[in-house]
């Protein structure tokens, strides 16, 4: 079996330090919608000045180099355990040459543990197998902590926001989830939603969908009308970029269905910040491909 | 644009009004979770002894925050192993976590400024009036581009604490900021707290 570390050390150096196409673009189109002058537009432009810098000079667009979530789904015959190794050392390196910053904390002793490796789920990684005729992928999403603490889960039915079981009261809690955050998960964020399955699967099908690419149209045409609905209202409740009021608060919305217990309706909400790094690489044969 | 040196006058604090972007030039010590429960339980509630170095820390920080600048932030930080530090990537990170914390910080202290993202709460807002201070929203995540209005990092206490958590002192040149609280009990974020909950409102009815 081939040794990746190099190559998986160059998938987190693109995830840390250059910003997907798909969210630059939502970006600059976000920029002219807000008013010249205005504190919303300055951040808009700042924060593009920032992923251009970092770009350039290899440094992280975001000091929270976050949770390295990585899934890999490998051709039967790999070794998921030296693929786990491979990770784990090139992300200890990534962390040596700044591409990250230590963010392994014991929550016991409150040590960090100063190279990224805490225990087997830090960083997290989800192996899948695949077949043997198919590329070895690995993905990567950094997701920092401000966005990760706005993130929320509702039990449904509501009665507060007068929720019920249906697509209706996933609207209304999904809305309330945003208003929640404010601009604390570094608005204009990207919204993961996901409906169903119990608190664990649901938290994790809500990040899951964020690996998709914002350009993709939701197959469902009723999750893609809702998907397009709630960006637009999450937009008119003008809490802006980075909370200071203006026209984006939300840059798109994913969403996923999950089976679930007859007792059981949870709507799940991750935040993504608008720093939305992630990164994926190919390996075919001798071929690696970054996208 | 307003340029604005630390350490900070009562009268300058007080010039200031809520959407305003400033500049900030001078020295300043960055402070998250750790160092802010640490501050409190140690010299302020004093609910836990002084251990190890933490008097000597303590005589320090008295002398760079009097109206001086705290900021929130959990820096990546290249030269560790040979301790010529230089700031790499330094965004704001969340301040709300420091609600229970900041303005008894500020107070004990007499420190003129506080640097973070994302706003807080009451508390803080009371306490820019009394002591008096304002808060400064920095561009959250915009970390390369803050890093490089970083100059100098003259040292750091408390390491232990972690690279994210540690208080680093540093010198800083034409940090963009913008006041969003300030000492006249004007805060941007409870403004926009109260509006988008009307329009949450009628969208939920509807």
């Amino acid at each position: 079996m081939r040794d990746l570390t190099n190559e998986i050390l160059e998938l987190i150096r693109r995830a840390s330090t250059d910003l997907p196409a798909d969210v630059e673009k939502r970006l600059r189109e976000a920029v002219e919608r807000e008013d010249p002058g205005s504190a919303a537009r300055n951040a808009l432009e700042t924060i593009l000045k920032n992923v251009e810098l970092s770009r350039q000079n290899s440094t992280p667009i975001c000091q929270d180099t976050g949770t390295p979530i990585f899934y890999v789904r490998y051709p039967e015959g790999w070794s998921t355990r030296r693929l786990r190794e491979q990770i784990r050392n090139a992300l200890a390196e990534a962390t040596r040459r700044s591409y990250m910053r230590p963010n392994a904390v014991d929550a016991l002793t409150g040590k960090n543990t100063g190279n990224n490796l805490g225990d087997d789920d830090f960083p997290f990684i989800h192996f899948e197998e695949v077949g043997a005729d198919e590329p070895l992928v690995i993905e990567l999403m950094l997701k920092g902590g401000g966005c990760e603490n706005v993130g929320a889960q509702y039990s449904l039915p509501d009665a507060r926001l007068g929720a019920g079981r249906d697509l209706a009261g996933v609207r209304k809690v999904v809305l309330d989830a945003v208003h929640k955050a404010q601009g604390q998960g570094c608005a204009p964020g990207i919204l993961g939603v996901a409906i169903g399955g119990d608190r664990g699967s649901s938290y994790l099908a809500s990040k899951e969908v964020l690996f998709q690419s914002m350009d993709e149209s939701n197959p469902d045409p009723k999750l893609a009308e809702l998907e397009q609905r709630l960006t637009e209202e999450a937009n008119q409740l003008g809490i802006g970029p980075m909370g200071f009021g203006g026209k984006t608060t939300v840059l798109g919305t994913k969403i996923t269905g999950l089976h679930r217990l007859p007792a059981s309706y949870f709507v799940t909400v991750s935040y993504m910040c608008w720093a939305y790094r992630r990164r994926r690489m190919i390996v075919k044969g001798d071929e690696v491909i970054y996208e | 644009m307003r340029r604005i040196n630390i350490p900070i006058s009562d009268e300058v604090i007080r010039s200031l009004h809520v959407g305003e972007p400033v500049l900030l030039n001078g020295i300043m010590v960055t402070a998250r979770d750790a160092a802010h429960k640490w501050m409190v339980e140690t010299f302020i509630k004093k609910t836990r002894p002084p251990q190890g170095d933490d008097l000597d820390v303590y005589e320090a920080l008295k002398k760079l925050l009097n109206g001086g600048v705290i900021y929130h932030c959990g820096p990546v930080v290249a030269g560790l192993e040979t301790k010529e530090y230089r700031f790499v990537a330094a965004g704001p990170t969340t301040s709300i976590r420091e609600e229970p914390y900041q303005a008894d910080v500020m107070r004990h202290f007499n420190a003129k400024g506080v640097i973070g993202k994302g706003g807080m709460g009451a508390k803080t807002l009371a306490g820019c009036q009394e002591v008096p201070f304002v808060y400064f929203h920095a561009v959250g995540g915009a970390a390369s581009y803050i890093a490089q209005t970083v100059k100098r990092v003259h040292g750091v206490y408390k390491l232990e604490f972690g690279v994210p958590e540690a208080l680093w002192v540093i010198e800083v040149e034409d940090f963009p900021v913008t006041v969003t609280m300030d000492a006249h009990g004007q805060s941007l974020h409870a403004l926009i707290e109260e509006q988008s909950q009307k329009v949450l409102q009628e969208l939920i009815a509807s």
